[in-house]
């Protein structure tokens, strides 16, 4: 009894100095304020501590070059556990406590969609830095990395005419992202007329460690005489089993290609690739690239670190230019004010990482180059194919029954998520 | 008459090597063809081709060079180098000068292959590799050449057969040769069909299927059904013992992970849901001694074993004096605090150790599969977990019945106040099996290192599946854990084709809750004094 008393007092007191510091650094300089919101414990720790330290890195420079509007920028950040219910809470104490002026964060689509009930009833302002499923369009998120069509389609484009691709295993984690990813490829699929019967999907639960029977039924179906490739969206680290497992069947990659849309060099850093070698990847960046942004990119990022062996990755490159667009929007409209900013956003320009140029689009996504690389023995990609010029970002799917007629446009005047171009009514419905 | 699509681009190389030969007085040299490297893919390609038709010495030691990525650009010269040794000094030799210079890897530039150019590699090199004079290289050179559908190829296996002198290598060119058959003839042989009934290579399948398929009605489309059914009919038991071998594994890892617990929580009666971490702790020393010693991957995992059951052991001791000790009896608060205490140790490993997953490589020995036939292979890794995890029971089992540290958990299990009476520490000896248990869990995590991603998430995957099986098994019995196990990792493994391996795992679950229902002491229930209250 006498120890708990102890306890809560000791931790009272140290909340309370803690509060009192903080609020005085607060009020102590006028300061535009960033908000950090990635999880730093829990499953997805793995992926989301990087664009935590990549945001922090940016404001950092940012700061160097005198801040924004003549003041300093400071990053408030937050811990929401890989809890998808404290995305909304930790997002409402942002907008409201910190009195943030602008949000970078999440990672996982279901903890989007729980902050983004917030972001709109508060008004805030988010940048979405993951590639993602679609189907959405918030006036409140700005949406930097890839939709289905800046990812999955080329890369599957690429493998049905440069590869000669028949039949498809579509293998998936099961949640939102992979399901309706999958459901868009397969409409997709089945318009360029591959028949269902070569065509195997495949959903397994999170964090999947045992994956024989399933590599064995992908061999059974790739050596029925047609070429045969995998689609994945097995999401964070279950690929790490699949893939060891795939290197134990000895599938090599020129038999069956994997082709994974949530593997990138921070994912590799964790598995030996020497037995993956060929293996693709479709994103809109790879840390090979040689140009002189993306060498610079790269050793202000390990210098950041202090580890000369971190690498970056796609989602790092999508707040890089996310933060890039936004410092101008700033600049721009000369306020941090969410509407302003919003409406200076469209039509931001900054130099990708890997040569051209990114543009905000009316539906808050960007105009990006695709590239799909082959894993080498050291854990990077080589660039085996890439679009000529840049693809827009769609909101809506052009394949889906449902989404087809459906475009975002926030700009005077239809400012609509959700506009369908036959009725020409807007839904309020943003997602 | 459709060939498949797979072979749409062989047919494509083919042309062009056909190309090459009819010109084959105005054939590049070697000079060319080896600068053609330097070139976009389709150069490369082409170069291929080139050296192939060249019939250079040294064609199949460049080419395997190229396909291990140990061709390299001189930035300067310019001329495509082979790469001798990185140690003491990086030395390159020049093709085709033999030139031999040392370099820095700097003032190199790796030359790239794609997917397409690898394939073609292996292919060109196993048409070398024919004439090996090793047997078993020319047994897989055939092997890969199945299908191909060069006809140069067949005259060439026609001819090479009647010199070969291993029965399996001829056998092998026997179907590869009744393939093209199959594939090519307006009429194949009755002969060819019965070979490639016989056979279980895929290819031997496929062409069938087509034969079938092309003209069902026909006498050889009649043939190639009968031969097809044949083959099912052996593919089905194979395919049977496949699930059953996947059902032991998957069961074997389920039983490495729980057996642990079966000592804490079977034996002990603490509900610890830090074991997860102390699992994690065991793989985590694997990536420790890995790091010590880079050289010997294949003794490091061996001497992780050890080291885990001592890293883990060290901390289970720690953990029940420092914690669960003032907590005996209290069964809901011993699973809050351990529960506090899987969380920090996690947060522990995030903060000092890295978020990220840690790459634990895998030895030699231990990649790969046997291949009983060419639709049977088991692999490696999980057939040495299976006899692991048989291992560890073993010893576990017989440290418990035949020892005296044995006897005194039992006793101290089975009725604590008696057995102080008769002189046994009970203190002691609660915190050294405790330990015991918690090393095990450590020696799971090496096994588990092998298989799945090292990270601070390691140990949550398997805490709920380790309770499971004690629970299913019968506390307390280490029997029970085994069978559990086992029976659990084949009943996983049996529905997961059928139902998905989402709704296999949810079924499993529902049987369990219903077992449990019928039968509250699971498979093997504990007998005794104590199991009564």
């Amino acid at each position: 009894m006498k120890l708990k008393t102890s306890v809560q007092s000791v931790l009272l007191a140290t909340s309370v100095m803690t509060g009192t510091l903080f609020s005085t650094l607060v009020e102590a300089a006028d300061t535009i304020k960033v908000g950090v919101l990635h999880s730093l414990s829990g499953t997805m720790a793995i992926s989301e501590t990087t664009l935590k330290d990549t945001v922090l890195m940016m404001v950092e420079e940012q700061n160097k070059k005198g801040g924004l509007l003549g003041k300093k920028l400071e990053a408030v950040v937050v811990d929401p556990a890989s809890n998808w219910p404290l995305f909304a809470e930790k997002t409402r104490e942002l907008l409201t406590k910190d009195k943030v002026d602008v949000i970078f964060g999440c990672w996982t689509s279901v903890s989007r969609k729980s902050a983004l009930p917030v972001l709109e009833e508060l008004n805030g302002l988010m940048f979405y830095p993951v590639q993602y499923e679609g189907e959405e369009s918030s006036k409140n998120v700005f949406y930097t990395g890839a939709a289905p069509n800046q990812q999955a389609i080329p890369a599957v484009d690429y493998l049905m005419n440069d590869v000669g691709v028949k039949r498809w295993v579509l293998a998936g984690t099961d949640y939102v992202y992979p399901r309706t990813t999958n459901k868009i490829l397969e409409a997709y699929l089945k318009a360029k007329g591959v028949p269902e019967s070569d065509i195997m999907v495949n959903y397994t639960p999170f964090g999947h460690s045992d994956w024989q029977s399933i590599v064995s039924d992908i061999k059974k179906f790739g050596s029925e005489g047609k070429k045969t490739a995998v689609v994945s969206t097995i999401n964070g680290d279950a690929n790490v089993p699949f893939y060891k497992e795939l290197a134990n069947q000895q599938i090599s990659a020129e038999d069956i290609p994997v082709v994974a849309f949530s593997v990138g060099e921070e994912e590799l850093s964790g598995i030996d690739t020497k037995p993956l070698v060929g293996h693709l990847a479709a994103w809109n960046y790879f840390q090979s690239v040689d140009t002189p942004e993306n060498a610079a990119f790269i050793k202000q990022w390990q210098a950041y670190t202090k580890n000369p062996d971190r690498v970056t990755n796609d989602p790092m490159e999508a707040t890089y230019i996310g933060f890039q667009m936004w410092a101008q929007a700033v600049e721009k409209a000369k306020t941090t004010e969410v509407e302003k900013v919003e409406q200076a956003m469209i039509g931001q320009e900054v130099k990708n990482l890997t040569g051209g140029t990114a543009v905000m689009n009316k539906n808050h996504h960007l105009s990006k180059p695709v590239l799909i690389g082959e894993i080498q023995d050291d854990g990077q990609f080589s660039v085996v194919w890439q679009t000529e010029g840049v693809v827009p970002g769609d909101a809506w799917s052009d394949f889906l029954p449902g989404s087809k007629d459906l475009i975002a446009d926030w700009t005077a005047p239809i400012k609509c998520g959700n506009y369908n171009t036959v009725t020409k009514t807007c839904s309020g419905q943003n997602f | 008459m459709t060939y498949p699509a797979l072979t749409g681009w062989r047919q494509l190389v083919l042309t062009l090597m056909l190309l090459c030969l009819s010109f084959g007085s105005r054939a590049a040299t070697l000079d060319e063809s080896v600068a053609l490297l330097n070139g976009s893919f389709n150069d490369k390609s082409t170069a291929v081709q080139n050296l192939m038709s060249v019939g250079h010495d040294q064609t199949s030691v460049w080419l395997q060079a190229l396909l291990d990525g140990n061709l390299y650009t001189d930035k300067a010269s310019n001329q495509v180098v082979l790469l001798v040794a990185e140690q003491p000094e990086f030395s390159v030799q020049e093709l085709v000068s033999g030139r031999t210079y040392s370099s820095s890897k700097s003032d190199l530039k790796r030359i790239m292959i794609n997917n397409a150019l690898r394939k073609e590699l292996r292919v060109a090199l196993s048409s070398l590799a024919l004439t090996s004079a090793d047997s078993q290289v020319r047994l897989t050179a055939v092997r890969s050449l199945m299908g191909s559908p060069d006809p140069a190829l067949t005259e060439r296996l026609t001819s090479l057969q009647l010199q070969e002198t291993n029965s399996d290598v001829r056998d092998a060119m026997t179907v590869a040769l009744a393939i093209n058959e199959v594939r090519n003839a307006s009429k194949p042989g009755r002969n060819a069909i019965e070979v490639l009934g016989d056979s279980l290579e895929p290819e031997a399948r496929n062409a069938l299927q087509q034969l079938h398929d092309r003209n069902p009605a026909a006498a050889e489309g009649k043939l190639a059904a009968k031969s097809l059914a044949n083959i099912e009919r052996k593919i089905l038991w194979s395919g049977y013992i496949e699930t059953l071998f996947f059902g032991l594994s998957l069961g074997s890892v389920l039983v490495l992970a729980a057996i642990g617990l079966a000592i804490t929580f079977g034996v002990m009666g603490i509900i610890n849901m830090a074991h997860g971490e102390l699992i994690m702790l065991g793989a985590y020393t694997t990536y420790g001694i890995q790091l010590l010693m880079p050289d010997h991957i294949g003794l490091s995992v061996l001497v992780s074993i050890p080291a885990a059951f001592v890293v883990s052991g060290l901390m289970g001791i720690l953990i029940e004096r420092s914690v669960i000790r003032f907590l005996y009896g209290r069964p809901l608060e011993t699973l809050l605090a351990t529960f506090g205490i899987s969380l920090i140790l996690q947060q522990l490993v995030r903060t000092f150790v890295s978020p990220q997953n840690r790459t634990v490589q895998t030895p030699d020995w231990m990649t790969g599969s046997l291949e009983l036939s060419p639709v049977l292979s088991l692999t490696w890794n999980r057939i040495y977990i299976l006899i692991f995890c048989l291992m560890v029971f073993a010893l576990l089992f017989v440290l418990l019945k035949r020892t005296r540290l044995g006897l005194q958990v039992r006793a101290v299990s089975q009725n604590r106040a008696m057995a102080r009476a008769m002189g046994v520490r009970s203190a002691r000896v609660d915190a050294l099996t405790f330990g015991l248990g918690s090393g095990i869990a450590g020696v799971a995590g090496v096994a588990l290192s092998q298989l799945t991603n090292v990270g601070p998430n390691l140990g949550q995957a398997y805490i709920i599946d380790s309770f499971m099986v004690v629970v299913f098994g019968g506390v307390g019995n280490l029997w029970g854990t085994l069978v559990a196990g086992l029976s659990l990792g084949v009943a996983n493994k049996v529905l997961e084709p059928t139902a998905g391996a989402v709704l296999a795992k949810i079924l499993v679950l529902v049987f369990i809750i219903l077992f449990i229902q019928k039968f509250p002491r699971g498979l093997f229930p504990q007998k005794g004094r104590s199991a009564e209250g």
